[in-house]
């Protein structure tokens, strides 16, 4: 995603943000994948560990902190996270559900489980429940084209979807409550 | 039976890992490269087996590593393309996810080759937990003296690392990849310079696609010649297909080159025909190569039969064929509608597009409102003729291909169904319902779904 450009929010009224000891770990070792001079390469793999590390998403305290750790301007940051699809700039929900609506998924019957899960969380794409359990986003093509319909949510894939399937994952997303990451962390 | 050269162990237990690898013959071509071959050597191979680029251009392999510029004291880097964001597309993850230890031994020979000691695959971030298995499959292979300093004693070293993205389609375009993988937004370069020249790092790079990597493996084992031996012309080979829409059999095939299209799209070793209905279009390889009706698919304009293979699938050029492209197939049936379909395209490219050039920013923007308009009852006739200007003047303008890429499925629909477009202006409140086609399929050539 380029041309549709994310706002980042303020700091206002947002935690103050700071790396766990194993994430700082797990951020230098990264940093020293690359050529000494180089080591910006390190921000996107970054970024992902303080989203998991902020409840999913990238406030602009989470952002300062990986521009402190990197020796970056914090504009160079932003000018990152607000390009990428998976950076969230503002607060999602426990699961995050993105369902992929891109042709492929399309023709074998993405928009009926959207309008499902719609119907199910009552929020439309793009909100989150009240309770703060479930965001829903429509996304482009996931590579998964052959299991379609499917979503993403955190790592994991739930593929060749039917509503009885979508049910059934939702109560068990209710039933554990934990929220999912893209990382494993 | 077709011959297999990358999946032929797909279904060996454990074959995720390295005892069940090496026992199937793995890293018999590090082996083969880094005793008994010079660089040079492998290159020729590859040469020879005329293999190409299958991440969707399909320019030849031998040849882009040959431009490799080698300054003396310069770095140079092997950088695989496991973006695999084509819509239709998922052959990559398939094979990462199965054999991910293909993909480990194909880049330690090919980054001999190419004198590289610093190799890294650029993966979606979404295939979070493939890079996993990748990360899995590279400490295997480290432990077991494959990969770190002085592999085999031969006095090569190389590391492979893995680098996540973060959901954006155009860092697939190899520039915006090197971008990305710079820390950077996902812009494309302008070329000149090529990555082969001024690539990662301003040091002389080769970015290759995850499947093309892994076929040098088969290739170094049994010769470029043995390779070149399968497939038709200059289409040799296998090519892993990943077929999905309305076919009976979804998933991954590695079909020869040159097999027939309607033997793949019919026959039940492949997509095992159509589930229900009939089959009305296909797009052969990835959501930018031009939608062609059935018919069309199976024969060309001469009427001779297609094969799968770079040349028969484009015959006839744009007005009555497609491309092989990333090998990301799907069929539609007679319930689909290709206005939907080519509205839901473009807006595909339109969220994907960087932004840098206007007609591709713009011009996918104005195409997905006006095939919302039609697809939605509110279109009149010109908005075809519209659209068709606006697709024109998209193509061939733009500093990466992703503006050709969302010009030619809106040109090639108008081109082929035309009749249906105009069906939607001329019947506002029939293709209101969603549903339309589902319920009354359209037939072709009546301008009326009814006639
Ligand atoms: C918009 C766009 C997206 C692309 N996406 C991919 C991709 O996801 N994977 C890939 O291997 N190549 C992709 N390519 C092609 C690459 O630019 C490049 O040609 C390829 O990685 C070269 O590898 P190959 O010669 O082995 O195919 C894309 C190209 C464009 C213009
Ligand atoms: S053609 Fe589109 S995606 Fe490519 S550089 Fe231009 S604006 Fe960006
Ligand atoms: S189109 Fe949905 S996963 Fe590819």
């Amino acid at each position: 995603m380029g041309a549709t450009i994310k706002a980042v929010t303020t700091t206002e009224g947002t935690p103050p943000f700071a790396f766990s000891e194993s994430a700082l770990a797990e951020c230098r070792a990264i940093i020293a994948r690359y050529p000494a001079d180089r080591t910006k390469s390190a921000l996107i793999p970054i970024l992902h560990i303080a989203q998991a590390e902020n409840s999913g998403w990238l406030s602009v305290n989470a952002m300062d902190a990986v521009a402190g750790l990197l020796g970056l301007r914090a504009i160079e940051v932003y000018e990152v996270a607000s390009f990428y699809s998976m950076f969230n700039l503002h607060p999602v929900g426990l699961y995050h559900l993105e369902v992929c609506q891109t042709s492929p998924c399309m023709i074998r019957g993405s928009e009926r489980i959207v309008e499902h899960l719609s119907k199910r969380l009552g929020i439309k794409p793009g909100e989150t429940t009240k309770d703060g359990l479930f965001t829903l986003k429509t996304v482009e093509c996931l590579g998964s084209c052959g299991s379609a319909p499917m979503l993403q949510c955190g790592a994991k894939y739930y593929e060749d979807l039917t509503p009885e399937k979508v049910d059934a994952m939702l109560d068990g997303m209710r039933a554990d409550a934990k929220r999912q990451n893209y990382t494993d962390r | 039976m077709a011959r297999k050269l990358l999946l032929e162990h797909v279904n060996v237990p454990g074959i995720q890992g390295l005892e069940a690898y090496l026992a199937n013959g793995g890293y018999r071509s590090v082996e083969k490269a880094l005793r008994t071959m010079s660089p040079e050597a492998v290159v020729e191979e590859v040469k020879k087996s005329g293999l190409r680029g299958r991440g969707g251009a399909g320019f030849p392999t031998g040849m882009k590593w040959s431009f490799l510029a080698k300054p003396p004291g310069v770095p140079r880097y092997l950088v695989v393309n496991a973006d695999e964001s084509e819509p239709g597309t998922f052959k990559d993850r398939y094979l990462m996810e199965r054999i991910p230890h293909i993909l480990i031994e194909g880049m330690i020979t090919s980054s001999f080759a190419l004198g590289a000691n610093l190799a890294f695959i650029y993966i979606r971030g979404e295939y979070f937990y493939v890079s996993r298995i990748l990360e899995r499959a590279i400490a295997e292979a480290r432990a077991a003296g494959w990969l770190g300093r002085n592999i085999l004693g031969t006095g090569y070293d190389l590391e492979i690392h893995v680098q996540v993205g973060a959901g954006a389609y155009i860092c697939g375009e190899e520039t915006a990849l090197l971008e990305s993988l710079e820390g950077k937004r996902g812009n494309p370069r302008i070329k000149p310079p090529f990555p082969a020249v001024k690539g990662l790092y301003d040091c002389p790079t080769v970015v290759n696609n995850v499947e093309t990597i892994a076929a040098v493996v088969p290739i170094v084992n049994d010769g470029g010649e043995e390779y070149a031996k399968i497939g038709v012309g200059k289409s040799t080979g296998t090519k892993l297909i990943s077929a999905g829409g309305n076919i009976k059999r979804p998933g991954v095939y590695e079909i020869e080159l040159g097999v027939s299209c309607d033997e793949f799209i019919n026959s039940d070793q492949y997509c095992g025909g159509v589930e229900g209905r009939a089959f009305k279009a296909v797009v052969p390889g990835g959501s930018s190569v031009p939608i062609v009706p059935y018919e069309l698919f199976l024969r060309t304009a001469k009427g001779e039969q297609r094969l799968m293979t770079y040349e028969s699938l484009s015959d006839g050029g744009f007005q009555s064929g497609t491309m092989l492209g990333s090998g990301g197939f799907y069929a539609y049936n007679d319930a689909q509608c290709i206005v939907r379909s080519t509205w839901n395209h473009t807006r595909f490219y339109r969220h994907e597009s960087c932004g840098q050039c206007s007609p591709c920013r713009e011009g996918t923007g104005w195409m997905e409102k006006v095939l919302h308009r039609i697809e939605h009852g509110g279109g009149h006739m010109e908005d075809i003729d519209l659209l068709w200007d606006i697709q024109r003047r998209i193509e061939g303008n733009t500093i990466c291909p992703l503006g050709d890429a969302a010009a030619w499925p809106v040109a090639s629909a108008i081109r082929h169904f035309r009749d249906e477009f105009e069906f939607h202006v001329k019947f506002p409140t029939k293709v209101k319902d969603p549903e339309h086609f589902a319920k009354e399929p359209f037939k072709q050539g009546t301008k009326t779904a009814f006639a």
